[in-house]
């Protein structure tokens, strides 16, 4: 791939410099150029078809057929089964509740990181913290959340001989979908850290300036300039939290080994062939589900990110 | 004689530095209970109460070599997917930001969307579609484990693109390459002494991330059985935690210095711009 | 200090509702201190502005010009020295008590509120009701020429109109004294004559006490009724254009305003001997001895007869710049001399001519 690209880039110095080919048009040599330019670009997009394209068509594709290779709605109708419904609710409302946790609490840590020096030690400290916890940790934060609050974790032990506090009294949950929260809150705080401090960084401090010299007060500068403004990135942070918490996979792989609580748990049941409902290829139709609902969060995302754009110029 | 006549002047901006500390104090806390945690259980001596450092020596200690040897193929492994998904990111990547840069500026934002699907798209799902795919990769290029880097590269996208435009973006590229050219420049010349220089900062923050996301991907590996320093990690964890643990401890270490390196990279390039 | 707070927060609704009139103030700044660590970026500055006045605070970056306008205006806090609005100490006055307008450099509209609302948001401030709001403000956007554009966002007007909108938001209040901090620095040439002179008609047709700070010696000439040049946290001088142009206090003023030849001479008993000539020191006397004195290239005479008089020179450049030509000269020694005179002369590079000196007096410092 590389060699075609370079020829490209090579094929293009010729097409554009005259003393090496006094005898070609100029027209001709454009045209000659811009081929060349076009073929520059099918390593990435021979790339992009292959490994993104194709599986994302593939994988939606398989849930419209059955083993045996006839098209059938059978795995798409399968979504609206109870059972599977139920995943999609808890997938759901643990992606609602700890979005909107870590949106809040990211916010406030945001506000705290605010009139602190771009390029400080505290701010490069809490970048790449934020940037481990919310991109690499997985597998890793399970293991941490269970050496904390599993059964012999440091925290159950000493509120236990402390306080005589059991955190799992009505049974060990660390392991349900209820012990995703924690962690994925650990991770969404992180990540509402990334994508929202840019946005608070936009605030102009002409604006809050203005507001003073037009006789606004602390109380209207939050609530009527820099509320407004920051209201659509807030909301765009939140679905990419949302969206985040949605697609993971391997915390909860981790810490639930049992049992396909969440979706990504059971595209994981379908994938290792425990057919899902009895049915084949249930894989592609809860895939299918987890893209649409995708991508209507990340339309959101894009449309409330191009507007809040437009204002950080 | 020096009287202050106003107070500190407060338009609603920053918070006071009281409010900053106890909030910033707060959420470090909470944040580093687990990881603490984390860190006390790899000392722990079984069951017993009391503390070893037996778990760290025995890691590194020769003759463990043969239990932990799956383990440390799979480190391997996956420091090999980090190397060749940097390449990939390198040779097919770059170039083509570059050459939509500086000669398609129509394209730059389909290929911008393009770089962000990976996102739309989880990993879980890709590895549905995936999974024929590499039934056909597997007999092009045989089934060794460097082969996932492919779908790596994918997963790197988004964050690869953000870290290269960050920096295409501040640099009048198409400026100098006309400059350059006009000085009697060869397009090799061009790339190699003009552009990878200025584009330094993105490329070298792109190949950071690109590791760091590589040595954290645990849901490709493990839906296509390939063993990588996660889906090792989770293995290990049901047999010897204490190693589980230990390890999960280094590549967080590991991976926070790498992101705390591109922090620096980029601070100090905002600062030479500024 | 809080009494009149009061009263004037309550003053503000029950004013006339009907035209922009404003009741112009004055502004007093009394050997004014400002430190930042070591750096005293106000180094007891002291202005008078009167009622309906235009005040131009001219002077390099760096200056402390804008950190006096902020400290006017209560952005910053000052460490001493004392600030009066209509004889009234503000000291204790946050920004939003102290009833000003002010023009920031740019960006500053509120992005998420259309013209109009940025417009009327320091009436809603004050509390005026929504139908008087919007006749003011409407208004505030016709004196300014955007009255079809309240429907716009910031982001789909020019930079000029922009700080057009910023302007009548500023004066929708009816503010005691407008500020304006380098409004058209960020525009581009053009523009930036036509809204400077926009500026002016305004203020003069409201009479309103204005504060204008600007690093661009023409802009500052062309608009202001009076000039203070500043320099290292201190006021040079205080004065018309005329007067800072024509008799500079100080050599940074007359380098610093219009452009100046620095002419080799010497100083006795006030008189300069200079390239032949002599002329009268201004300023305050200085000891006598080797100097460099600025003189004007208006103050060059240009002779291209060919028995003219004066000192023998070589034409190096001339540049016509419309009304007038500029030439630069080189005399005996070296020295380079900017000559500006009629466009009917049209010296080319290489002719010999001769320059002589109107003999206006100058300013000067002692030679190194």
């Amino acid at each position: 791939m590389t060699v075609a690209h370079t020829a490209a880039l090579v094929a293009d110095v010729a097409g554009e410099t005259p003393r090496r080919h006094p005898v070609a048009g100029p027209a001709a040599r454009r045209r000659r150029g811009g081929l060349a330019k076009y073929l520059g670009l099918t390593p990435f997009a021979l790339y992009v078809l292959v490994f993104l394209a194709i599986p994302t068509v593939l994988a939606v594709a398989t849930g419209f057929f059955a083993e045996d290779g006839t098209f059938t709605f059978a795995n798409i109708l399968g979504i609206f089964e109870p059972a599977v419904l139920a995943t999609f609710g808890s997938s759901f409302w643990v992606s609602a509740l700890t979005a909107v946790i870590g949106a809040i609490v990211g916010a406030f840590v945001c506000y705290a990181m605010l009139g602190t020096k771009a390029s400080g030690a505290l701010r490069t400290l809490v970048d790449s913290a934020s940037s481990v916890l919310a991109q690499f940790g997985g597998v890793m934060l399970a293991f941490a959340f269970i050496a904390a609050i599993g059964n012999q974790g440091l925290v159950t032990v000493w509120l236990i001989e402390s306080f005589g506090i059991n955190l799992h009294e009505s049974g060990v949950w660390l392991y349900q979908v209820p012990g995703l929260i924690p962690v994925y809150v650990y991770f969404q705080v992180p990540l509402m850290i990334i994508t929202f401090l840019p946005a608070l960084e936009g605030l102009k401090s002409q604006w809050a300036e203005a507001n003073a010299t037009l006789g606004g007060t602390r109380w209207t500068y939050w609530t009527r300039i820099a509320g407004p403004v920051l209201a659509p990135s807030f909301i765009a942070s939140l679905l990419l939290l949302f969206a985040n918490a949605f697609s993971s996979y391997a915390t909860a792989a981790a810490l639930i080994s049992q049992g396909s609580q969440i979706v990504p748990l059971q595209i994981r049941s379908a994938l290792i062939s425990e057919t899902v409902l009895g049915r084949e290829n249930m894989a592609g139709a809860l895939a299918l589900g987890m893209i649409v609902i995708m991508v209507v969060v990340m339309w959101g995302y894009s449309v409330l990110a191009a507007r809040t754009s437009r204002w950080q110029r | 004689m020096n009287r202050r006549l106003t107070g500190p002047v407060r338009l609603g901006l920053a918070p006071s530095p009281v409010t900053r500390v106890a909030i910033l104090g707060v959420v470090a806390i909470v944040f580093a209970i687990p990881l603490l945690s984390l860190l006390e259980f790899s000392f722990r001596d079984g069951l017993s109460g009391g503390y070893t450092l037996a778990h760290w020596t025995g890691l590194f200690d020769p003759e463990n070599a043969r239990p932990y040897r799956t383990l440390f193929q799979s480190i391997g492994n996956s420091f090999l997917l980090a190397g060749v998904t940097v390449g990939i990111v390198l040779v097919v990547l770059l170039p083509t930001m570059l050459l939509v840069h500086i000669s398609f500026p129509r394209l730059r934002r389909v290929l911008e969307f393009i770089c962000i699907i990976p996102i739309t798209v989880p990993a879980i799902v890709l590895v549905v579609g995936l999974a024929p795919v590499y039934s056909i990769v597997v007999q092009v290029f045989g089934g060794s484990v460097w082969t996932l880097a492919f779908a790596y590269g994918i997963l790197v996208l988004p964050y690869a693109y953000r870290a290269i435009q960050a920096n295409l973006d501040g640099v009048p590229v198409v400026t100098l390459v006309e400059a350059a050219r006009s000085l009697g420049a060869g397009w090799p010349t061009v790339v190699a002494r003009v552009l990878l220089p200025n584009l330094r900062r993105g490329v070298l923050a792109a190949a950071f991330i690109t590791i760091a996301v590589v040595l954290g991907e645990f849901t490709i590996a493990s839906l296509l059985n390939r063993r990588n320093l996660q889906t090792a990690l989770l293995q290990i964890s049901t047999s010897d935690g204490y190693v589980a643990a230990i390890l999960a401890l280094l590549s967080l270490a590991f991976a926070f210095v790498l992101l705390l390196i591109i922090g620096r990279i980029g601070s100090a390039g905002n600062r030479s711009n500024s | 200090m809080i009494d009149t707070q009061a009263l004037r927060t309550a003053a503000w609704p029950t004013e006339p509702a009907t035209t922009l009139a404003i009741t112009p103030a004055t502004v007093e700044l009394d050997a004014v201190v400002k430190v930042y660590g070591t750096h005293r970026a106000l180094d007891g500055i002291s202005l008078a502005l009167e009622p309906g006045e235009f005040v131009a605070l001219l002077g390099p970056s760096g200056c402390g010009k804008t950190t006096a306008l902020r400290a006017l205006a209560g952005l910053e806090a000052v460490d001493g020295g004392s600030i009066r609005i209509d004889a009234e100490d503000v000291a204790g006055l946050p920004t939003n008590k102290r009833d000003i307008g002010m023009v920031f450099q740019a960006y500053s509209l509120f992005p998420h509120m259309t013209v109009l609302e940025n417009v009327e948001f320091g009436l809603r401030m004050r509390r005026v009701a929504a139908a008087e709001r919007r006749v003011r403000a409407h208004e505030a956007l016709d004196l300014v020429g955007l009255g079809d554009r309240g429907e716009r966002f910031a982001h789909q007007l020019s930079g000029g109109q922009q700080q057009r909108v910023a302007l009548a938001r500023a004066l929708v209040t009816r503010p005691r004294v407008l500020l304006l901090d380098e409004p058209l620095s960020a525009l581009d040439a053009k523009v930036r004559v036509q809204l400077r002179e926009q500026i002016r008609r305004i203020q003069t047709e409201l009479g309103i006490t204005t504060l204008f700070v600007t690093h661009d010696q023409e802009e500052a000439l062309a608009v202001a009724d009076r000039v203070a040049v500043m320099r290292e946290g201190r006021i040079e001088q205080i004065g018309t254009p005329e007067e800072l142009y024509v008799t500079p206090a100080t050599p940074f003023v007359a380098d610093f305003v219009g452009l100046s030849n620095r002419v080799p001479g010497v100083l006795k008993a006030g008189t300069i001997t200079a390239a032949g000539a002599t002329f009268e020191l201004l300023g305050d006397p200085q000891p006598d001895g080797p100097v460099l004195a600025y003189v004007r290239p208006e103050d060059v005479v240009l002779d291209t007869s060919p028995r003219g008089k004066g000192l023998a020179a070589t034409v190096v450049a001339s540049s016509f710049l419309g009304s007038l030509r500029r030439t630069t000269v080189r005399l005996e020694g070296d020295l380079l001399l900017s000559v500006q005179h009629d466009v009917s002369l049209q010296p080319a590079p290489g002719d010999g001519v001769r320059v002589g000196f109107r003999g206006n007096p100058v300013s000067a410092i002692s030679a190194p």
